[in-house]
């Protein structure tokens, strides 16, 4: 382990679970106004992750009013508060592009039973 | 109180401040620095302290240097360096420590150091000139253009911006925030980057 390593290991986070292009998530963000905090959650599919070690980020697509919303997010940023994981997706590919090009049924993801 | 240090840079990430926000930051490791001579105005003129840093082999130091260190029964270090400031309110010895508790989290802090070499560079590098167009027949695409005028002065005007050779050259940077310290690893984390490569010896000064 070298040195930067050892320095990041401090605000690498460890409460994140595992996943996965094509998973279903949802994630908490904590927003702070004026004086205080409130909590937003984020729902949609992830369709990237990349980078690793505390680069690590994800971007999360949902359809919000029929309007495609993307938010990417570094993975062991303090600003998420928490990250569910809702469904496993069936997908073939890490980089899930191809769904920003789909509307309808064919812009959804299979997920697993 | 002396305020500077001598360190080495170890490389770059980013750690999250308390707002969330994720902050550059160059990671610098400063051992102590040994005491090896105290200058002080009346003798020498000027106010300074000799320091002592950096792991060394005892074959790799010369004689004379030898000398320097066995006279105040000190170990040997690799570099040896000077810090001048300018009001004593501490009595400094040989064989003192100075170490990176004389900075805290928040600290600005100015960083001197070798930049890297980029050997004879063009003017849009060295000088950040635009480059001309490069297509529909352009002879001009990185070329500095006109350096002046015509036979009246006949002459290039002094300090005219021209390609050369760039950086390998002492710079120092505006001062930067100290986001954190590590005291058991002699660790700064300083808030963007640092001149030169990683190993680079730098000069840390708090302002």
């Amino acid at each position: 382990m070298n040195t930067i390593d050892k320095i990041e290991s401090k605000y690498l986070r460890t409460d994140i679970p595992e996943f996965k292009s094509g998973d279903k998530v949802k994630v908490n963000i904590r927003i702070s106004e004026e004086n205080k905090d409130r909590i937003q959650s984020f729902e949609g599919i992830v369709i990237k992750t990349h980078g690793y070690g505390i680069n690590k980020a994800f971007t999360v697509r949902k359809i919000s009013f029929n309007v495609g919303v993307e938010r990417t997010f570094l993975m062991h940023s303090p600003v998420i508060q928490s990250i569910t994981k809702l469904n496993t997706g069936i997908v073939r590919r890490s980089k899930l592009y191809y769904l920003r090009k789909k509307v309808g049924k064919k812009a959804k993801v299979e997920f697993k039973k | 109180m002396v305020n500077s240090i001598y360190g080495k840079k170890v490389g770059s990430t980013q750690v999250f401040n308390n707002a969330g926000n994720a902050i550059f930051i160059t990671a610098i490791e400063a051992e102590p620095c040994i005491i090896v001579q105290v200058k002080d105005a009346a003798n020498d003129g000027y106010n300074a302290l000799k320091v002592g840093f950096g792991p060394v082999k005892e074959k790799k130091v010369t004689n004379p240097i030898k000398g320097i260190f066995e006279k105040g029964k000190l170990p040997l270090k690799k570099y040896l360096k000077e810090i001048r400031f300018d009001n004593f309110d501490k009595d400094y010895k040989c064989g003192d420590q100075i170490d990176i508790q004389i900075f805290k989290v928040g600290d600005k802090v100015k960083i001197t150091g070798n930049s890297k070499g980029k050997g004879f560079a063009g003017v849009i590098e060295r000088h950040n000139f635009h480059r001309g167009p490069v297509s529909h027949g352009s002879h001009n695409i990185r070329q500095p253009g006109s350096v002046g005028m015509c036979s009246s002065p006949s002459r290039i005007a002094k300090g005219k911006k021209m390609p050369g050779r760039l950086g390998g050259k002492k710079v120092t940077i505006p001062p930067t925030e100290i986001i954190d310290i590590i005291q058991d690893q002699n660790l700064i984390l300083v808030k963007g980057s640092v001149p030169g490569p990683s190993g680079n010896l730098l000069f840390i000064k708090k302002v």
